[in-house]
């Protein structure tokens, strides 16, 4: 994990490095702000979707699910609900389609990537049934930036992100549920052998995913003045990809939630790099899948060579 | 660690020759090197006077060595028909099959062995014996000349027993040489002409089936003297720590057990491998609950469902596979060491990493276990440390019984002898400990008394200074009589 998470940061300061000499620009704080606030929903799901991955689970859905909360939250909102109570009641929706998921995998025993499958198929389909694509449009002027000016509604759209990544990284090392997570992930029977509840752990940390997925969106909804119902679109696999570009195993037990941030960061700032390189925007995921293919191949090389040596 | 040091064996056509041993003789590991699945270090194998060089399970299928096991190697979702056509069609790839024909064979084969099994049904539908008849007719189909069983009438009954062992004396009349391997000394008399006794990789002694009683084998198999020095020393014994009555599980073939752990006491388990000492450990620690009878600690009555409960109560159990079970490897040895107690340490609500840094380089030193540190990853143990780091976790939940699963299965001497000392350590502090193991010699040389299971049952307890090798090997092998 630890080379995973050096090559890459050190992939990311030869970006920076580039950005500084070909287009200082690009370090512009109005420039950073924009990428931070753009990219604050994608670490949030990320930071769930770290806690599924370390349990030895996954979870496709969050995409879908993100697009049901953000059309929940925009119809409560035209309907004329307050903000706070708007924010509860689609968190709550989120906790549940989280849930959901938990249910099928711990219960059922559906493994997880076959249980989240459908449920990203299922609700994407009932979203786009529902509302036949058409947009949440004409929200109020009072859901926009949270009703505040724009530049305070995206401090507090940072400032809520960089708070939730902030008490989960806090939780996940200093919580013995944090603890847990990682046994369960890393050897399921020995966690159960040590009278860890398995179960209960894996529903939460679905749970917990669908949660913040729906925060993700709130927070993502309020920079804009309409709901697309094709939001979050791809956004699984960004946040697979911090994860794993992050340094933790994709098979569970190791690694942690500032690897996913080091991820999540990458990944935000390649496409408005290459755009300011005057690069074309289409080599974006391919540089994407090189990185992480390059990342894991990077440390799969370092690893044997350890091997050999002990 | 060497399975085989040096075996010399000879195998006749038209014979059946039985292999003994106790558990780790070196029988599975013999049987490997004649299929090709483990390369011999030396020594030379010859068929029909050919020494086979280069074996590989290819090669010694297509010389006309197949063997059977005792867990049926079938493909449960592919018909019978399929499973003896996989290995006896010899494949190319894009070949079109012939459906009749393997009808056709599969039938006549299982004709051969006596089944009544229909070709095209799933193989996963069969039971066990049948399985094992599958099994036998695709031995019989790759043209054998020498047919390995191993243990094939474990999972049977006396019926089934009867006809297996009818098939295995047509076979012979029929010229194949057959390696009969049980643990059933009375059908060796019937159906082998000669007996091999293996004992710690060795081949000791070939004798005639018609002139060997099962009294000469057992001392054969056990014939040595305690090869190591245990450090067992005499603690003086509490009161009953844990008792259990008529235990019974039937999902786990536990089919009953009895027995009491005082404190300070440590009581062997010994038993052959599936006698159900395993399923036993499980059954106490709540991983397989109970169906009937009780369990108590310190003279309160206990209702274990789940290891929480059995943790609750004062239960510990240290597995028998440390890595699948025991340790989670990627976690650091002090994570390892709390796994456990997580609730329990420091202040309730906070992981107290300073608490656990204390209790795990504490039990670091307590245990001398050879880490790199509290923050090394358990992985990056040797075993034996490994092991004491399972061990640890245990302890730190302050059981007052002890229950460890083949503690020193799969590492060194020196490792060894040190999980010896903390036990007798243990012991003397006033833990109960059950320590199941198949080492005969270990049991002997730690426990208190000696329990002996067989078939799932609790059959008898011995003291130890009544305790031979000869009268346990009696009693796992079922020639004990009443105890």
């Amino acid at each position: 994990m630890k080379q995973r998470a050096t090559a890459i940061a050190i992939f990311w300061a030869l970006l920076l490095t580039t950005m500084a000499l070909r287009a200082p620009s690009f370090f512009e704080f109005g420039n950073l702000r924009d990428i931070a606030v753009t990219n604050a929903s994608a670490l949030i799901v990320a930071t769930g979707m770290t806690l599924v991955i370390i349990a030895g689970e996954i979870d496709v859905s969050v995409g879908s699910q993100f697009a049901v909360a953000s059309v929940i939250a925009g119809t409560l909102v035209k309907a004329g609900l307050p903000l706070p109570l708007t924010a509860l009641i689609t968190l709550f929706a989120g906790a549940c389609f989280g849930a959901l998921n938990g249910f099928l995998v711990t219960t059922l025993g559906v493994p997880s990537i076959v249980a989240t499958l459908a449920a990203m198929a299922f609700w994407r389909e009932l979203l786009r049934w529902i509302t036949q694509g058409a947009w949440v449009q004409g929200l109020p002027a009072s859901f926009q930036w949270m009703g505040l000016s724009q530049a305070h509604g995206e401090l507090a759209i940072l400032a809520a992100s960089a708070a939730l990544f902030g008490a989960f990284a806090w939780a996940m090392r200093h919580l013995h549920c944090g603890r847990a997570v990682y046994a369960v992930g890393s050897n399921r029977e020995s966690a159960r052998l040590a009278g860890l509840p398995v179960p209960l752990i894996t529903f939460s940390v679905f749970t917990l995913m669908g949660a913040l997925t729906a925060v993700a969106a709130v927070l993502d909804s309020v920079r804009f003045s309409q709901v697309q119902s094709s939001a979050g679109a791809g956004l699984e696999l960004k946040a697979i990809s911090a994860v794993v570009i992050g340094g933790t195993a994709i098979t569970g037990g190791t690694g942690g939630l500032w690897g996913t941030l080091l991820g999540a960061s990458v990944l935000a700032v390649i496409a408005p790099a290459l755009t300011f390189l005057g690069i074309n925007a289409f080599w974006e995921k391919a540089i994407q899948g090189g990185i992480i293919l390059g990342a894991i191949v990077l440390e799969r090389v370092s690893k044997r060579g350890g091997r050999r040596a002990r | 660690m060497r399975a085989l040091k040096s075996v010399s064996f000879d195998l006749q056509a038209g014979e059946v020759h039985a292999l003994v041993g106790e558990n780790g003789a070196g029988k599975s590991t013999l049987i490997k090197v004649l299929t090709g699945a483990v390369q011999a270090d030396a020594g030379t194998i010859l068929l029909d006077g050919e020494t086979i060089t280069g074996n590989s399970p290819q090669h010694s299928r297509s010389l006309g060595i197949a063997a059977v096991y005792q867990q049926p190697a079938i493909f449960p979702h592919l018909t019978v028909a399929e499973n003896i056509a996989l290995v006896n069609e010899p494949g190319r790839a894009a070949a079109r099959v012939d459906w009749k024909t393997r009808l056709n064979t599969a039938r006549e084969l299982l004709k051969a062995v006596g089944a009544e099994i229909d070709p095209s049904r799933e193989a996963g539908t069969l039971s066990m014996p049948e399985q094992q008849l599958v099994e036998i007719a695709k031995a019989l189909g790759a043209n054998v000349r020498v047919l390995i069983l191993d243990e094939p009438t474990a999972s049977l009954t006396e019926v089934e027993t009867e006809r297996l062992l009818g098939i295995v004396a047509r076979l012979r009349g029929q010229g194949a040489g057959i390696i009969y391997i049980s643990h059933r000394l009375d059908e060796l008399s019937r159906i082998a002409d000669r007996i091999t006794v293996l004992r710690d990789g060795e081949s000791v002694a070939t004798r005639a089936a018609a002139e060997t009683t099962s009294k000469q084998l057992i001392s054969l198999m056990v014939g040595r003297e305690m090869a190591s020095v245990f450090p067992k020393r005499s603690v003086a014994l509490g009161a009953p720590v844990l008792k259990v009555d008529r235990l019974v599980c039937g999902s786990a073939d536990l089919q009953s057990a009895t027995f009491e752990v005082r404190a300070g006491e440590i009581l062997g388990i010994a038993g052959l491998v599936g006698s159900g000492r395993t399923q036993l450990a499980e059954t106490l620690f709540g991983i397989t609950p109970p169906d009937s009878g009780s369990v108590s600690v310190n003279g309160t009555a206990i209702y274990i469902k789940n290891p929480q409960q059995a943790i609750e109560a004062g239960l510990a159990y240290v597995p028998e596979d440390r890595r699948r079970h025991g340790i989670v490897g990627d976690l650091p040895v002090r994570a390892n060491t709390t796994l456990a107690i997580l609730d329990k340490l420091g202040n309730t609500t906070l992981l107290d990493q300073a608490a656990e840094r204390t209790l795990a380089s504490d039990w670091v030193t307590r245990l001398g276990i050879k880490t790199d540190g509290i923050d090394a990853p358990a992985n990056s143990l040797s075993g034996g440390n490994q092991q004491k780091v399972a061990i640890a976790r245990w302890l730190a939940t302050n059981p007052k019984v002890l229950i460890l699963d083949e503690p020193t299965q799969g590492i060194d001497v020196g490792a060894k002898a040190e999980c010896h000392r903390i036990m007798c350590d243990l012991a003397e502090r006033g833990l109960a400990i059950v320590m199941i193991s198949s080492e005969l010699a270990e049991v002997l040389g730690m426990s208190d008394r000696i329990a002996v299971m067989r078939k799932g049952e609790m059959v008898a307890t011995i003291d130890r200074a009544d305790a031979t090798p000869d009268l346990i090997l009696s009693h796992a092998l079922g020639h004990g009589g009443p105890a």
